[in-house]
Parts: structure tokens; sequence; C-alpha cells
């Protein structure tokens, strides 16, 4: 479903992916580890269209993507954003975020969807007109990921979806994706910096290191401690010694 | 669990789970209202603007006197029963100038904000956005505006033009946006790359719809203080190029023109230059108010 082959991304001199490549299957779902400022988040934002600035090839679902992405590939690749307190318009109630998809793509029956939406994330309905500073960091994050789907994407990109939020919230964030992902049969890619999160929701995890993907492996793999790369082994050193203290 | 459906229009308007987008949009709007009543400086400042487009509305009627009826014997009057603020240097009644002036006056103050504030807000908007050659573009012709002095460029303007109400209205304009697009265009730039307006891309909506629906509106607070703190400005720019007889042709009364011609009185017969001072004040102040009590409202936080 998304073939990227030799992805680099620069920023003014300093090449912050270099030369990535990798598959996700339809309905497969890739987390991508690694510290911060190791690209992970960058591959996410040339994949969405909200960097330009890439050379190398992606596609997905066989169709190669051009740096001025039109409308038809909005509505089914999508993305979640880090931080949902900055990833909703300070000044729109849910209704009018959820409903804004739904306006530029031209899509009718606007009520219920939004409706079912909400339905969908398990948020009450009585937040609907609410404005995003009234709701709760986890309230936010479900909001942020309904309107994700609205058009009914097949592509989902996470970008850290839970690591702004309160340990017991990230649980039912984490829970949530991975019922959406099952119903919907989405094809997703979660970038974290967190193992455990992302051995939680995908069977494969490539881990990143300086811009470059140092080593992909299965989940299984992983717990049983079978990494063969250095970083990998002290990342998940890391992530059990924080799970055991 | 209370059953009972809210009765009353207020509880209608005030429940915490409207149950449809109307009821939602008429309850934001009442609680609008509601903190804008609430700050009893802002509501001075709507019920003085409310009293002066009334004035202007009903000129004719609150007027004792032909505004531009002179009785030359009887100029520089004081203040008496007859003539409520005295006569000018024709003996003109100020009190029916003054009435008839806001006329002139507030349409001149209203007309400029309505072309120059769009104007600037899109430009700035704009610039910001894009960046890269548009705002250069933008960003060197707002500077060549802003450079000029404002009453050499609104005088070349009318000079170009002919003197008259909508060529002072243009001219000022033509000045009165620059300032507005800077503000604009640095409210955007600290908006642009914003989570938010990322996710608006990825919906797939076009620049144009980005700007004016989701970074315009959170440009409107600055923009509508500045604006407000322009319109003093604007009647003074005005009052200016009409006693450099480039503005409101005379014996049509307008409040800045009022005051510049009576200036040389103000130590013998200081009434006559400031009572449409007073005026020009009241405005001013009254749209100050009024901005500022509009500004705080229209942010869902404070409220």
């Amino acid at each position: 479903m998304i073939d990227v082959e030799n992805l680099s991304v620069r920023f003014r001199d300093i090449e912050a992916v270099k030369s990535v490549s990798f598959r996700v299957p339809h309905g497969g779902s890739l987390g991508i580890v690694g510290e911060s400022g190791s690209g992970k988040s960058t591959i996410l934002r040339a994949l969405a269209g909200l960097n330009a600035d890439w050379t190398g090839r992606m596609a997905v679902d066989g169709v190669p993507l051009v740096p001025r992405r039109d409308r038809a590939f909005f509505r089914r690749v999508q993305m979640v954003f880090q931080d949902p307190y900055g990833s909703l318009h300070p000044r729109q109630t849910v209704d009018q975020a959820l409903s804004e998809p739904l306006a530029v793509h031209g899509i009718p029956d606007g009520e219920a969807r939004v409706r079912r939406a909400l339905d969908e994330v398990a948020l009450p309905g009585t937040i609907r007109f609410r404005y995003p500073h009234q709701l709760s960091g986890g309230q936010r994050q479900r909001v942020a990921i309904a309107r994700a789907l609205m058009t009914e994407p097949e592509v989902l990109l996470l970008d850290e979806p839970t690591s702004a939020l309160d340990v017991s919230v990230q649980a039912e964030i984490l829970n949530l994706l991975a019922d959406l992902q099952r119903r919907r049969d989405l094809t997703s890619i979660m970038v974290s910096h967190n193992l455990a999160v992302v051995a939680h929701l995908c069977p494969t995890i490539a881990v990143m290191q300086l811009g470059e993907i140092v080593e992909m492996l299965s989940t299984d793999d992983l717990r049983a401690g079978r990494t063969t790369h250095p970083h990998t082994t002290a990342l998940r050193a890391l992530s059990v010694e924080l799970q055991e203290s | 669990m209370s059953a009972a459906r809210p009765v009353t229009w207020r509880g209608w308007l005030l429940t915490e789970t409207p149950s449809s987008r109307r009821q939602a949009a008429w309850g934001r709007r009442y609680r609008m209202w509601l903190a804008f009543s609430s700050n009893p400086v802002a509501m001075l400042g709507l019920v003085l603007t409310v009293l002066l487009f009334l004035c202007a509305a009903a000129a004719p009627l609150l007027a004792t006197h032909d505004p531009a009826a002179q009785d030359l014997a009887n100029r520089l009057a004081k203040p008496t029963a007859a003539h409520w603020f005295g006569t000018d240097e024709l003996g003109r009644d100020v009190y029916s100038r003054v009435m008839y002036g806001s006329r002139v006056t507030l349409g001149m103050v209203l007309a400029v904000v309505l072309t120059a504030g769009p104007v600037g807000l899109a430009i700035g908007c704009m610039a910001g956005y894009f960046g890269g050659w548009a705002d250069r573009v933008l960003m060197r012709v707002t500077d060549i505006f802003l450079a000029f002095p404002r009453l050499i460029l609104a005088l070349a303007f009318v000079a170009a033009i002919r003197p008259g109400i909508t060529s002072t209205v243009a001219a000022i304009a033509l000045t009165a946006w620059p300032p507005i697009a800077r503000l604009a265009r640095a409210e955007t730039l600290t908006i642009r790359n914003t989570d938010y307006i990322a996710a608006m891309r990825l919906t797939g909506a076009g620049p144009f719809r980005i700007i004016l629906r989701h970074v315009a509106p959170l440009c409107l607070d600055s923009l509508i203080v500045r604006v407000t703190l322009d319109m003093s400005a604007i009647i003074l720019t005005a009052a200016a190029l009409g006693f450099l007889g480039m503005g409101v042709q005379p014996p049509s009364p307008e409040w800045g023109a009022m005051v510049a011609t009576a200036r040389r009185f103000i130590l013998e017969q200081w009434w006559v230059p400031t009572i449409p001072g007073l005026a020009i004040f009241v405005a001013a102040l009254a749209f100050n108010l009024l901005g500022d009590g509009v500004r705080d409202v229209l942010d869902p936080k404070q409220r």
C-alpha cells in the first residue's frame, strides 16, 4: 500500500532523512522509533505532503506521489499530530473542526456523519459544540482522530499520537487506534520514541538513528530480544528498564 | 435526571448540550452578548456609538438651524438658548453643523475602515501565508506606501483626482492599509506553521480557503484594536485635507474641517473649535471602547 524508496529530505544544509526505504502492505502497520531528531516525523510529513523538499520515490497504492498533492490524495491519506493542544483550531468548535473536511470534499450528509464520527471515537455528543480549550487532552486527541477519519481515508499517519498525554489516557487512545485500525482496515504508520507504544500497535518496527533506518524487525523479535543493531538493543534495554522501575 | 426540557428561551440558549447547529450558534451569540454586556466600559462604547449614529441619521430632526445659513451680524457668538453651541466665524449655528457633520465624518470613517481593513488584512495574510516571493513583493509595496508621509500621499492622490468626499475617502484608505497589512502579516507568520493549519492543509483545502476561514479570523483581534485606534487619526487626516482645500468642500460641515478653520479663535472664542473637537474625541473614544469590547468577546477562551 505504501512504498517508499530512497527517500531523502533536506533542511538547508542538514540531511534529516538519508535514503530511507520501506513498504507497508495493505492493512498493515509500521512503527518507526528513534530518538528526537532522528528524522522519523520528517518522513511522515514528507509522506503527508506537508514538506515538498524531498527526493526519492514514494507511492500510495501504486500511485507515485508528487510534491504537490491533489485533493483526492488528502481524501485517502490523513494524519494525526503529536500535540492535541496545537492541532485543533482554537476558535472552532468540535463540530466545525469535523465538518471542515466534509465541506472541502463536498461530502453530503454532514450532520449525521459528524454524529457518527463522535460516536466512533467514543466521545459524548454533548461536546459537539465545545471549543478545544473546554476539552481534556485525551478528548482533544479523540477529536483529532475523528477529524482524520472524516474523509474515510485508507492510510493513517500517526505522529506520536500519545506522547503528549497522561499514561492512563495513552492506553485509551492506543486501544482506540488499534480498534479503528481493525474495524476500518486502515494501513498505518506510527512514529514514536516509545518502543512499548509502537509495539502495542504495530507488528513491524523500523528503528531510526540520525536519519537512517538502522534496523527493521518484527515486534515478536523485539520482545524476545533478537535485535541485531546496537542502537535497537540500547533502546530496548532503556524501555525494559523504564517498565521495570 | 431532570427530564424537563428547558422551556424558557434563555434556557434554550444557554443549555450546555445544544441539540442542533442553529441552537449552538444562537447560544454562542447570546453568550457573547452576555459577556459583552457585563463589560460596562464596552457597553459605554456601544451606547455612545449608537447615539452617534442616531445623531447622524436624525440630523435634520435634531438640528435647530440650517447648517449652511450664515448670519454675519451674529458671528462667533457665545452659546445661548438660540444657538446652543454658539456660532462660528460666518455666524452659522455650531450645534446644527456638528449634527450634520456627524453624517459626513462618521460616513468617511466607516468608508475608510471598510475599505482599508479588508484590503490590509487580505494583503497581510497572503504575504504571511505564502511567504517567498509573494511575501517580498507584497511587503515591498507596503513599505513604499508606509515610507511616504501619510498626508503628502493623500494630498497627491486627491490633487490627481478632484477634491471631494469620495476622493478623500480613497486617499485616506490608500494610506491606512499598510500598517494593517504589516500587523496581519506578523500575526499570520505565528499562525502559519501551527499544527492546526497543517491539519487544514491535510484536509485538501486550498490556500485561499485556509486564509479566509482559518487564518484571517485569528488576525482580527489585533486588527480591531488597531483600526479603532486609527479612527481618530482618520478623522484628523480628513480634517487636514479639508484644511488644505483638498478634502470635504465648504460649506458642507465636517468636524475636522470645523476644528481646522476655527483654530485661530481658540484663545478668544474657545467654544468654536472646542465643540467639534469634543465630537471627534467622543467618536474616537466610543469606537475604541467598542472595539476593545468586541475583541474581548471574540476570543472564546475569555468566556
